[in-house]
């Protein structure tokens, strides 16, 4: 197991570059110009020495480089010291934001809590609630509770969450004015009057992705579980006298659960991702807000960066599902 | 046998039927069978006879649906277990009757390890701690001849070959002393001297418990070697039943008869030459109406196309359900009298 993790790390490491390469290239080939927001009364000398401040003049190959060893080299420097309050990482150029001119990681860290808090949350509470619907819809399957969860299953996957989103703002936030509409990313919570409003306010944003979510993994879920209710060993579990929980929750559900997990392993890296547009409809400051924000500006070492951050996590939580797989099934063996 | 005991198990007119897309399936028809104590019951036929389903119809293994239990009873220490609560066929399942399944190779978990699944019924049952479960399962193993059981306990069930996996079947279905053990050609994956060895500690079991068995097998070998009774199913019916040396010295059914001609040298003298069955199998789409054997049957005459034949006496404790009378060579005498089980 540790060598087969790695012997993956390390070929990761070639895969990422080059997903770099391409994501780098692809956005050098995209229209659209960082300077493109700039006043036009400002004169074109004035723009040529931004251009050349933002390193825009030389060859991309020289930019990528240059980028790859501010992420690479320069951010864990800056990592380190501020973790530790060390110095080492005084005067190197970490990677910038053309829209904000700050380190492109100091505001990532600062989007981060929203979007984990409200995204992930939504991630929890949609597995949560989709497991129980999986296991019991299969085991009662085309029971009236097997229609219902099909039926609210369809609905989260096809009806897109702008939809869903924008419905519950004109019910809930509109009409009955239950909740905010608009998720204020100011709010401290310093004592129960705030945490409550930080609850409410989390509710809408959190339900449409749980939906989204719950809708997939239940029938992931379901699917797994008829596969292995109709399995022999099930026969075998029941012929030793075993009550009916324990043969589904014991003997069905710890087999059903392998490819599950896997899912849910490979669904990861999407909180961090943040959901773009619930983010958006909300207007929850998350990453995926940021990401849209800094494509509209041009923004390419935001939208690179970030961009780079997923992929790395999309790979790195393969390897998670792969591993997990490994130890929940003792079939496989990684060696 | 008999001897004026009270069976162990008594089947009587099971009927199982399975609903499918292409039509109902009507795998077991009007089965009756009695089963006492100590005794060892030999079920042949070929395969798609209706004897797994039989068995497994029995304690209620079967999914339902799309199988359907449509009638009869099934007497366990004087509880119908077709009728009786969830919890008390719990409580049959493993101590009561235990069953060796067909198919060793999915019939573990793959996700538990042997000894794991060994304990379940011995903590459920029998009231052990994990550690008494622990002691008794590699006991068990001991018993149905795996070596290094103390080690294997920890294996999983793919770390098994299939007639290692076999022998951890029939060690489960141990597990709790049964006092009825059904075994599904519990044997067919295992070589011939692991084969003997089993049937060994079969008997033996039989003796100290008082285990009645049922043990199916395409193998009629098995059967002459140690069955009190032989059962003989076609078509999802009993076509022949009794005392396995009857049945053999005189076959009553035609079916019987032909299959006892594919078997080199059961009975001791050499076959000239082997057999075959001509024809196909019975289709089960509709119970039957006439006899389900008489488009391969050598002596059908215009009663077996339009009467299913009911169990006729052929000797003691041995009846087929035949119109032919073999012992005579000739149709039965008008007028027939149907036996009960034929009404069901
Ligand atoms: N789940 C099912 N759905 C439909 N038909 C079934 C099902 N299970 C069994 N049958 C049918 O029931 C009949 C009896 O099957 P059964 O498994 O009892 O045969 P068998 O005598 O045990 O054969 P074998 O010697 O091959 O094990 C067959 O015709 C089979 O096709
Ligand atoms: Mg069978």
């Amino acid at each position: 197991m540790f060598t087969y993790t790695l012997r993956r790390l390390l070929i990761a490491i070639p895969t990422l570059l080059i997903i770099s390469l391409i994501i780098f290239l692809l956005l050098e080939a995209a229209p659209g110009d960082p300077l493109g927001d700039v006043p036009l009364t400002v004169p074109p000398e004035v723009k040529a020495k931004m251009r050349e401040a933002l390193g825009l003049n030389s060859a991309w190959w020289v930019r990528y480089l240059l980028w790859l060893k501010q992420f690479f080299w320069v951010e864990p420097v800056h990592l380190w010291d501020y973790t530790f309050g060390t110095h080492f990482g005084d005067g190197m150029q970490r990677v910038i934001s053309f829209q904000s001119r700050q380190p492109v990681m100091a505001i990532i860290a600062e989007r981060m809590p929203q979007t984990l808090m409200v995204v992930g949350l939504a991630y929890i509470v949609g597995v949560l609630i989709a497991l129980p619907i999986g296991i019991i819809s299969a085991y009662k399957q085309y029971s009236w509770f097997d229609n219902i969860g099909t039926f609210i299953a369809m609905l989260g996957f096809s009806v897109p969450t702008f939809f869903t989103g924008v419905v519950l703002i004109i019910v809930f936030a509109v009409k009955l004015q239950w909740f905010p509409s608009v998720y204020d990313t100011m709010l401290e919570v310093t004592d129960w009057s705030s945490f409550w409003q930080q609850i409410r306010q989390m509710v809408m944003p959190v339900t449409v992705l749980a939906l989204y979510n719950a809708a997939q993994i239940s029938r992931f879920m379901r699917a797994s579980m008829l596969d292995n209710l109709g399995q022999d060993y099930v026969r075998t579990a029941r012929a030793k006298g075993l009550t009916e929980n324990v043969v589904v929750l014991i003997h069905v559900l710890r087999n059903s659960m392998i490819p599950v997990i896997t899912v849910i392993a490979l669904g990861v890296p999407t909180i961090f991702g943040g959901a773009i547009i619930t983010e958006q409809v909300f207007k929850v400051n998350g990453l995926g807000q940021q990401l849209i924000l800094s494509i509209y500006a041009n923004d390419l070492p935001m939208v690179m960066t970030l961009t780079f951050i997923f992929a790395i996590l999309i790979v790195l939580f393969n390897l998670v599902a792969d591993l997990l797989y490994g130890i929940l099934d003792p079939r496989i063996r990684y060696d | 046998m008999p001897n004026g005991a009270e069976p162990a198990l008594r089947v009587d007119g099971l009927k199982t039927v399975f609903r499918t897309r292409g039509g109902a399936v009507h795998a077991v028809n009007s089965v009756s069978f009695d089963l006492y104590p100590g005794e060892l019951l030999g079920v042949v036929g070929e395969s798609g006879s209706g004897k797994s389903v039989t068995m497994m119809s029995l304690i209620g293994l079967l999914p339902q649906p799309p199988a359907e239990i449509r009638a009869g009873e099934v007497m366990f220490e004087g509880v119908n277990l077709r009728t009786c609560s969830p919890e008390h066929l719990r409580k049959v399942r493993g101590p009561g009757i235990g069953f060796i399944f067909q198919d060793p190779m999915t019939s573990l978990n793959p996700v538990f390890t042997v000894g794991y699944q060994l304990r379940e019924p011995l903590i459920k049952h029998m009231g052990l701690n994990k550690k008494q479960a622990h002691a008794r399962a590699k006991e068990l193993l001991e018993l149905v001849g795996i070596p290094d059981a103390e080690r294997r306990l920890k294996d999983y069930p793919h770390q098994f070959s299939g007639g290692m996996r076999q022998r951890v079947m029939i060690a489960i279905a141990l597990t709790c002393d049964p006092k009825v053990l059904i075994a599904d050609e519990p044997t067919t994956a295992l070589d011939v001297t692991i084969q003997a060895q089993i049937l060994e500690l079969v008997k033996d079991l039989r003796q100290k418990l008082g285990m009645a068995i049922v043990w199916i097998t395409h193998d009629l070998g098995v059967i002459a070697g140690i069955a009190d009774r032989i059962m003989v199913m076609y078509g999802g019916q009993i076509v022949e039943q009794g005392p396995v040396k009857e049945v053999f010295r005189a076959p009553a059914h035609p079916y019987t008869q032909a299959l006892l001609r594919t078997v080199p040298s059961v009975r001791g003298d050499r076959a000239p030459k082997l057999s075959v069955i001509e024809g196909q199998p019975p289709i089960l789409t509709a119970a039957p109406a006439a006899c389900s054997f008489r488009d391969r049957c050598p002596k059908a005459f215009d009663l077996c196309h339009s009467q299913n034949p009911p169990r006729f006496e052929a000797g003691p404790g041995h009846d087929a359900a035949c119109f032919w009378n073999s012992a005579a060579d000739s149709p039965r005498a008008a007028p027939l009298i149907l036996t009960e089980h034929d009404h069901a």
